[in-house]
């Protein structure tokens, strides 16, 4: 009897130890991940002043990424119109379709589809590309070359992806608008002129473009940090890029819906109904 | 893929979005209308502006002439006073009328001015002096309710005299 409660005991001692583990172990990888931010920005001016590198990692992350932006916005931007126009007509204001496919894009489904389809495209490769360098001892390599890799490797695809991602974002928004006038105007017959316009009287450019710019740019620097840490922290091993690949997909998806909540909450809420 | 060819396809990448954000901004939102037009500022205070909110529209016979800048709350005479932008290609009157209206049923609520007859035109830093509050659809049902009971009263009471 006596020997299975200290067996139990011993159990549960075990478990809370690996959980506090785990909780320390998280903390100390953001920490890294932090001073890691930190180091990259301040060591960016290699890739600032050779743009060359920058331009090639905004080729692979954005150009590359266009193909399927572009169709994903003008689908999203189509079953809006789709759905919309179903509900809308309930209550005879079908005219009122442009101002909620605008609205939803440039606020919200722009930014956030975008910044995951970016994640899933772009941050995946961003991470098995610097891990599989560092697999391969390329990045030991550059050091003993006395060539830092966190300015010449992971700065220009941090910035790449940076800068990048807004403007496939207002790509994203203006496709979607462009399939919700395609499906709206054109397949389903409401008025163009009620469409424009009321979307033009109720799209504030402060208020909503700007915003959908801010949450864009800022899930852009979340899922670019999240790729090249991964990347640069991964476990040099097959094994080791295949899961840190993994954990970028997941970790920033997770990063863009968490930040969009707050960031909607602080934009939409105080100033909008003053 | 050679190095020119990149900077070209950079180059389509980075004015497609650019020109993406512009016609978001042009044509999906409402940069064009008054945002650095000359404008001057008057006030109206109103017993009771509804839903009314800054930025909505001012207008005049349907036509938009500026927007509400600011609304606040008058602690000595309790009213709302509300600051107005007219854009200053517009002139009017200084016994203009302002009444807070809404478009459509459930709509938007605005400012609607109506000119009036006096020569002097209105400042920057006048105030309205005729004002109509917004119609509060409570108030509304209430009043058309007691006339109603008033009417079926009446009636009652004729036969017992």
């Amino acid at each position: 009897m006596r020997l299975e409660w200290d067996k139990l005991a011993e159990d549960a001692r075990g478990r809370l130890e690996r959980l506090g583990g785990n909780v320390t172990a998280l903390v100390w990888r953001l920490g890294y991940a932090s001073r890691f931010l930190a180091y990259l920005v301040m060591h960016s001016g290699t890739a600032l002043k050779r743009f060359r590198l920058t331009m090639a990692e905004i080729y692979f992350a954005g150009v590359l990424s266009l193909i399927i932006i572009l169709v994903s916005g003008l689908f999203v931007g189509m079953v809006l119109a789709l759905q919309g126009y179903e509900t809308l007509q309930r209550f005879g204001a079908s005219e009122s379709l442009g101002v909620l496919v605008a609205l939803s894009l440039v606020r919200e489904l722009g930014p956030v589809v975008a910044g995951l389809l970016f994640a899933s495209r772009a941050g995946s490769a961003i991470t098995a590309e610097i891990g599989l360098m560092k697999a391969t001892e390329q990045l030991s390599a550059m050091e003993m070359m006395a060539v830092d890799p966190i300015a010449r490797v992971v700065a220009p695809r941090f910035w790449g992806g940076v800068i990048s991602m807004p403007l496939l974002a207002a790509l994203f928004s203006a496709m979607g608008i462009f399939g919700g006038y395609l499906v709206g105007v054109q397949l389903i017959g409401v008025d163009p002129g009620a469409f424009w316009s009321q979307m033009q009287a109720a799209v504030d450019l402060r208020n909503d473009i700007l915003n959908g710019v801010i949450k864009s740019l800022v899930f852009g620097v979340a899922v670019t940090w999240i790729a090249v840490f991964e990347g640069y922290d991964a476990v040099p091993t097959a094994e080791g890029v295949s899961r840190a690949t993994t954990r970028t997909v997941v970790t920033s998806s997770l990063a863009i819906l968490a930040l969009d909540f707050v960031l909607t909450a602080l934009m939409f809420t105080g100033g909008n109904n003053g | 893929m050679n190095r020119s060819t990149i900077d070209l396809w950079v180059g389509v990448f980075v004015v497609a979005g650019v020109g993406a954000l512009l016609f978001l901004a042009l044509k999906v939102g409402n940069l064009a209308t008054f945002s650095n037009a000359e404008t001057y500022q008057v006030y109206a205070k109103f017993n009771n502006i509804g839903g009314l909110k800054v930025r909505a529209p001012i207008k005049s016979a349907g036509v938009v002439v500026g927007r509400v800048a600011d609304i606040r709350f008058d602690n000595e005479s309790y009213e709302a006073l509300v600051a107005m932008n007219l854009d200053a290609g517009y002139q009017f009157p200084r016994d203009t009328t302002a009444k807070i209206l809404t478009s459509g049923i459930l709509g938007e609520q605005y400012v609607g001015l109506e000119a009036g007859g006096d020569g002097v035109m209105l400042k920057s830093g006048d105030r309205l002096r005729l004002t109509q509050s917004a119609v509060v659809l409570e108030n509304l049902i209430s009043q058309f309710l007691f006339n109603k009971a008033a009417e079926n009263k009446e009636p009652a009471a004729e036969p017992k005299k």
